[in-house]
């Protein structure tokens, strides 16, 4: 019993992606030229974007937490957390470039959006590759959490304003949020596009909550080898 | 207190007369406009990485504990980003000027090119301040710049070249407005997030 208490949530989400990868690939949708089939890739690769965006937040909410108490959990909480979205933004930029090849023809097009995509991989890499640089774990922790919130400033003013002025952008929602929209979305494609957003939410989490445990593992693990080395 | 290391300044300009000139040579002086504004920016952006760069990986940790004892975090990082607009300022002037003696003026109407440039250059000198001081307190700190940099440098590029794009093609400056709208608004976002990180970086 104990056991489901805790874990309802992640029963929830199990059952919620299984919902959406079935309903995603049985259920009726709206015949549009262009688009066909490949409309169904919406519950993916909003998806995607949706929880990539949802675990960098956490992110920086996590460095902000270690800039304001200096407690090394919520440095690798943070990491934690970038590293899920890492996962999830190339999965996004997966399917995304898979969609593009089947509607507008190319695996990649210059477009604004498309282009704020991968200035996040980018500076998601650099945060990683910076971590890396530095040995001194305080330090380390210090560094990335300034340069995490900064770069998170940016790059979401980045992709909030700028496609929103650029004069051409082929990549839908333009003027708000796409898919979010109540026109954007024919009705019964909202029975699974909604659960889709929330499953995926929980995925991010629960995948980031591993890493989070499996990085304390490691630290403790190394911890227990050098007292071991201590002791001989 | 930076004229101490004028020779850095100077390696800089001479980085800029070089790349000019080497452009110059490999394109025979006769380029199409959109060319003429890429390898502008190109050339620009290069020299501000590494004109910022020297800001805080050239000094040496005594100098930095002096500082320290003199100013807070805040005052340093204020008085380093106004110290580095306005070199790049300089920088970038003499970098037009020169650009213009080698490769032709293409310009129409001057105000809108030369206000996005000095909008552009002042928003580097801000967003690679910050990430020059990170830069300077790791390892092979010269690979991170860049790596750190380019990523946060990369949307206010995108923005100034298509400004300068249609500035070039002489466009008046109320089109641009709303572009320039944004760019200040990076920059005031990129100054007042310095403010607030910098003193974590700082203190020691």
């Amino acid at each position: 019993m104990h056991a489901i208490k805790n874990n309802w949530w992640k029963i929830a989400g199990i059952a919620l992606v299984v919902y959406v990868i079935a309903g995603g690939l049985l259920f009726e949708v709206p015949d549009l030229p262009v688009l066909r089939e490949s409309i169904r890739n919406i519950y993916f690769h909003v998806g995607m974007w949706f929880g990539m965006i949802f675990i960098l937040f956490m992110s920086v909410v996590f460095s902000l937490r270690y800039l304001a108490r200096s407690r090394p959990e919520d440095d690798l909480r943070a990491l934690a957390a970038v590293k899920v979205g890492l996962l999830f933004g190339l999965l996004g930029l997966l399917t995304g470039m898979l969609w593009a090849r089947f509607t507008w023809g190319d695996y990649w097009v210059n477009d604004p959006k498309l282009n704020g995509a991968a200035v996040g991989m980018l500076i998601y890499l650099a945060y990683i590759v910076l971590r890396s640089s530095l040995e001194d774990p305080e330090k380390r922790a210090r560094l990335a959490a300034v340069y995490s919130v900064f770069a998170f400033v940016l790059f979401f003013v980045f992709i909030m304003i700028l496609p929103r002025t650029a004069s051409v952008s082929i990549h839908p929602g333009v003027d708000g949020n796409p898919a979010l929209a109540t026109g954007d979305l024919a009705p019964e494609m909202r029975w699974v596009f909604y659960p889709a957003m929330l499953g995926w939410f929980i995925m991010s989490w629960w995948l980031y909550r591993l890493f989070y445990r499996m990085s304390r593992i490691e630290i403790k693990i190394r911890e227990i080898r050098e007292n071991q080395n201590n002791q001989i | 207190m930076e004229w101490r290391s004028k020779f850095a300044i100077g390696g800089v300009v001479l980085y800029l007369v070089s790349t000019v000139f080497i452009t110059y040579l490999a394109f025979d002086g006769r380029i199409a406009l959109q060319t003429w504004n890429a390898l502008f920016w190109l050339i620009i952006l290069f020299a501000s990485m590494h004109a910022i760069m020297k800001s805080f990986i050239q000094e040496s940790e005594n100098r930095q504990l002096y500082y320290y004892m003199l100013a807070s975090g805040k005052e340093v990082i204020v008085s380093k980003i106004l110290y580095n607009s306005l070199l790049m300022v300089v920088l970038s002037l003499t970098g037009l000027l020169l650009f213009i003696a080698f490769m032709g003026n293409p310009l129409q109407t001057l105000t809108v090119f030369l206000i996005n440039m000095l909008l552009g250059v002042v928003g580097f000198a801000v967003v690679l301040t910050l990430i020059s001081a990170i830069a300077s307190k790791a390892k092979n700190n010269f690979t991170l710049m860049a790596v750190l940099g380019f990523p946060l440098v990369l949307p206010l590029l995108l923005l100034l070249i298509r400004v300068s794009n249609a500035g070039l093609a002489g466009a008046p400056l109320a089109e641009a407005a709303t572009d320039m709208l944004i760019i200040l608004l990076l920059i005031f976002i990129a100054f007042t997030l310095s403010m607030v990180l910098f003193p974590y970086i700082w203190r020691e």
